[in-house]
C-alpha cells in the first residue's frame, strides 16, 4: 500500500451555481497530523466530506487509503474515523449504547471489552449509562472522539473537533491525537486554533474554496515572509489610527496592550511605523517576528479582499 | 492499489450483514422506548379510534334534531308528536304542514332527518291498511344518520304502543300496522357498523405505519446523526430493514388491540381463517412501513414528511372503499384505488372477518398487496441517498 494516505487532485464541488471546492489536491503522508485551515465558509467540511465519501465531487478524483475516493467508499468508510464538526451520535441514546451501537455497524468482534476499554480511556465507565445528550460539550466531543476510534482507523478526520472546548480538553485532546499519529494513524484535522495549527506537521489553508498554501508548518513564515513590529504605549488608539492609514502596513492586529503592524515589504513598513513613533513620540515601537497568529489573520483578510 | 469490482445496482441487496441490521434494529428499538409520547400515541390510537367510531355505531344517539311534517291533525298523531318530544331521542325542531319546510331543512343542515305522517294515516291505520311513516335522514354523515333512522324506528314503535290498547288492542302485535318507509338521502348506500370497525384497522395502521416510518430518515438528517450514520460502512438496505422492523411489533400490538376491543365491545363474527387474516396484516403493516420509509427518502424534513404523508393519508381514506363503494367510484379514483394497500387490505378483512373467507378466497388481493410492497421496497431503496448530496 502506497504511503500517501490522502491523495486526491482537483476536487471540485458546486452547490447550484456556486463553486464551494475549486480544484483542491491534497497529499498526506502516513502519520502526519495535516493540519486544514481557513476561514468560516471556505469549505473545509466539504471537502472532508469528499475525501470519506459523503459528497460527490463534480470533477476530481484520487485514492484514499489507496481506494478509489469515487467508488470504493465503503471500502474508505469501514477504515476511516471521521469525527462531524456537528455532535453527530444520537442525543437519546446513552454512552455506552452510542459505543455499542458504532462498533456493531463496523462489525467490531471482542465488542463489550471494546466498549469497556473505550469507556475507561475517556474516564466515562461510571457514567456509561448517561444519555449522550445530557453530557456538556467538552465531553460531547470527547465521546466523538472515542466513537470515531473504536474501529481503529487508520485515518482520522476530525472537523473543528475541539471547537467551543475548554482549554484543558483541548491539550488533552491533543495529547491523544498525537499518540495516535505516534501508532500510524494519519489526522486531517480542521481548526481555528493557532496554538493548533502550530502543533500539526502541515498546514493546509483554503479560502473560498481555494487552496492558498500547503506546506509543513515550519516552513510558513519564511514562505508568507511576513515582517512585524510591535507598537506599545499612548496613546494606542491614535497610533493604531495611523497606522491603518500608512501605506506599506498591511495588517494591524491588536494584542492585549500591544498592536503589531505586519507587512510584506520591510523597508516600507519599517517607514510607516517610525512616521507614527514621530507623530506620536510616547509610544514604544520595536521589531518582531511575524507569528502564525498574525500570518494566518493576514490570509483571512487577504481572501476577504479578494472575494468579496 | 487494490481494484474492487464495481458497485451493481444490487450489491446492496445481496451484500447484507445481519450484525448491522440488528445494531439498526436494536438502536431504533432503543429510541422508540424513549419516546415515549410517539409511543403512547401509536398505542393509544387504535383504542381511541376504536371508541369514538364505536360510540357512534354502537350508543342510542339521543337529541338529534328531527323536523316533523303532519299531514293530518288526530288524536293518534298527537299522542306520536308527544312520545317523540318526550323521547331524548329526537328534538323535534318543527312542525311543520308544508313538504316543502321539511325538505329546507334537511338541506341547510338545520335538521338531521324530517318525518313525514301522511293525510289519511289514523284512518288508514284503523282500517288495517299499514300506512306510511316516511323518514328521510341526511345520510351524508352516514354514521349518524344510522343511528338516528334506528333510533326514529324505535320511537315511532314505543309511540302507539299506548294507543294501541282496548277495542284497538288487535293492532298491537307485530308486525306493526304501519310500515316506516325510509329514504337515505346523499347517501344511499349507508355503511353498516360492521363493516366500520375491521375497516377501522386499516385506517388506524395506515395512518400510525406510514406516519412514524415517514420521518425514520429525515430525523435523522434533522438532527444531524445523519452524517454520522453515512460515514459508517452501514447499506442502504440495512438501514431501511432495521428501521422498520420495531414498527412491525407496534403494528402487531395495534392489531391485537383492536381484534381484542372488536369483539369484547362491538361483538365483531370473526368467522375466517385466521392464518390468512394473519398473512394479509403483515404484508398490510410492511406496505405501510415502506411506503413511509419512501416517503422518508424524498422528504427533506419532517413537516414535508408530514405533508407527504397526508397526501396519501387522504386517497386511503376515500378511494379504498371505506369511505364510498369501490364499485360505485369512477374509473380512475379505482385505478388509483387499486394501487393503495389499504384497498386491497380492506377487500380481505371484510371478506375474513365478515364472510368467513378462507386463504384461497382472498389471494386475487393478497398478491397486489405483495406486488405493492415489493415495488415500495425497491423504490425506498433506489431513493436512498448514499451521500450528504
Ligand atoms: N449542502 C449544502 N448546500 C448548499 N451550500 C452548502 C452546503 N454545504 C455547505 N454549503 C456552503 O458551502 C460553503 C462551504 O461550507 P463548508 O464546507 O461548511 O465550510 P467550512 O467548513 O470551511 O466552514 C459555505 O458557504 C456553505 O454555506
Ligand atoms: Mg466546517
Amino acid at each position: 500500500m502506497s504511503d500517501t494516505v490522502i491523495d486526491v487532485r482537483g476536487l471540485t464541488k458546486r452547490f447550484g451555481d456556486r463553486t464551494v471546492v475549486d480544484h483542491f489536491d491534497l497529499q498526506v503522508p502516513r502519520g502526519a497530523i495535516y493540519g486544514f485551515l481557513g476561514p468560516n465558509g471556505s469549505g473545509k467540511t466539504t471537502t472532508i466530506r469528499m475525501v470519506c465519501g459523503l459528497l460527490k465531487p463534480e470533477s476530481g478524483d484520487g485514492e484514499v487509503l489507496g481506494f478509489d475516493v469515487l467508488r470504493e467508499s465503503l471500502k474508505i468508510k469501514e477504515r476511516v474515523g471521521y469525527m462531524t464538526q456537528r455532535f453527530s451520535l444520537y442525543e437519546d441514546l446513552s454512552i455506552r449504547e452510542n459505543l455499542e451501537f458504532i462498533s456493531r455497524l463496523y462489525g467490531l468482534d471482542r465488542r463489550a471489552e471494546r466498549v469497556d476499554a473505550s469507556l475507561a480511556d475517556l474516564g466515562l465507565i461510571e457514567r456509561q449509562g448517561q444519555l449522550a445528550g445530557k453530557l456538556s460539550g467538552g465531553w460531547k466531543q470527547r465521546l466523538a472522539l472515542a466513537a470515531c476510534m473504536i474501529h481503529e482507523p487508520e485515518l482520522l478526520l476530525l472537523d473543528e473537533p475541539t471547537a467551543g472546548v475548554d482549554p484543558k480538553a483541548r491539550r488533552d485532546f491533543w495529547d491523544a491525537i498525537r499518540r495516535y499519529s505516534a501508532q500510524g494513524v494519519t489526522t486531517l484535522v480542521s481548526t481555528h486554533y493557532m496554538d493548533e495549527a502550530v502543533q500539526c506537521d502541515s498546514i493546509a489553508y483554503i479560502a473560498y474554496g481555494k487552496k492558498l498554501i500547503d506546506s509543513p508548518t515550519a516552513d510558513i513564515p519564511k514562505q508568507i515572509g511576513l515582517y512585524g513590529w510591535r507598537v506599545a504605549g499612548r496613546p494606542l488608539m491614535r497610533a493604531q489610527e495611523l497606522l491603518e492609514q500608512s501605506p506599506g502596513v498591511e495588517l494591524v492586529a491588536r494584542f492585549g496592550a500591544e498592536i503589531h503592524a505586519c507587512g510584506k515589504g520591510p523597508a516600507a513598513l519599517e517607514r510607516a511605523v517610525r512616521a507614527v513613533k514621530a507623530a506620536e513620540p510616547h509610544v514604544e515601537i520595536a521589531p518582531i517576528e511575524a507569528g502564525f497568529e498574525e500570518i494566518f489573520i493576514y490570509l483571512m483578510s487577504g481572501a476577504m479582499d479578494n472575494f468579496q | 492499489m487494490t481494484t474492487a469490482p464495481r458497485a451493481s445496482p444490487f450489491s446492496a441487496l445481496f451484500d447484507l450483514s445481519w450484525a448491522r441490521v440488528f445494531a439498526v434494529f436494536l438502536k431504533e428499538l432503543v429510541q422508540m422506548r424513549r419516546d415515549r409520547p410517539t409511543f403512547a400515541i401509536m398505542i393509544m390510537m387504535p383504542v381511541m379510534q376504536l371508541v369514538l367510531f364505536g360510540y357512534a355505531i354502537n350508543t342510542d344517539p339521543r337529541h338529534l334534531p328531527a323536523v316533523v311534517e303532519m299531514r293530518e291533525d288526530g288524536p293518534m298523531t298527537r299522542a306520536f308528536l308527544a312520545s317523540l318530544t318526550q323521547s331524548t331521542y329526537v328534538d323535534i325542531v318543527a312542525v311543520t304542514h308544508r313538504a316543502e319546510d321539511g325538505e329546507a331543512m334537511i338541506r341547510a343542515g338545520q335538521a338531521t332527518f324530517l318525518i313525514s305522517i301522511p293525510e289519511g294515516f289514523e284512518r288508514r291505520l284503523v282500517r288495517g291498511e299499514r300506512p306510511q311513516i316516511l323518514i328521510a335522514a341526511d345520510a351524508s354523515d352516514p354514521v349518524a344518520a344510522g343511528g338516528a333512522l334506528a333510533a326514529v324506528q324505535q320511537v315511532a314503535a314505543q309511540a302507539f304502543a299506548p294507543e294501541f290498547q282496548g277495542s284497538l288492542a288487535f293492532l298491537a302485535p307485530a308486525p306493526p300496522p304501519y310500515e316506516i318507509v325510509v329514504h337515505r338521502r346523499y347517501n344511499p348506500a349507508g355503511v353498516t357498523s360492521f363493516n366500520i370497525v375491521p375497516a377501522l384497522l386499516g385506517v388506524i395502521l395506515t395512518m400510525t405505519m406510514v406516519m412514524i416510518t415517514s420521518i425514520a430518515l429525515t430525523r435523522e438528517t434533522e438532527r444531524g446523526t445523519m452524517e454520522n450514520l453515512l460515514a459508517t460502512p452501514v447499506r442502504p438496505a440495512e438501514v431501511m430493514i432495521g428501521k422498520t422492523t420495531p414498527y412491525v411489533f407496534v403494528g402487531a400490538i395495534q392489531v391485537a388491540i383492536v381484534l381484542i376491543v372488536a369483539t369484547l365491545l362491538f361483538q365483531i363474527p370473526f368467522t375466517g381463517s385466521f392464518l390468512a387474516f394473519l398473512i394479509a396484516v403483515t404484508l398490510f403493516i410492511l406496505a405501510n412501513l415502506m411506503l413511509g420509509y419512501l416517503i422518508s427518502t424524498v422528504a427533506r424534513t419532517q413537516m414535508q414528511a408530514m405533508q407527504m404523508t397526508f397526501f396519501i393519508f387522504l386517497p386511503s381514506i376515500l378511494l379504498s372503499g371505506f369511505m364510498f363503494p369501490f364499485r360505485a367510484m369512477p374509473a380512475w379514483a379505482q385505478v388509483i384505488g387499486e394501487a393503495l394497500p389499504i384497498t386491497h387490505f380492506l377487500r380481505i378483512v371484510r371478506e375474513i372477518v365478515l364472510k368467513g373467507a378462507g386463504l384461497p378466497d382472498v389471494i386475487g388481493d393478497l398478491w397486489p398487496l405483495t406486488v405493492i410492497l415489493l415495488v415500495l421496497a425497491t423504490l425506498a431503496l433506489l431513493r436512498f441517498r448514499r451521500t450528504l448530496d
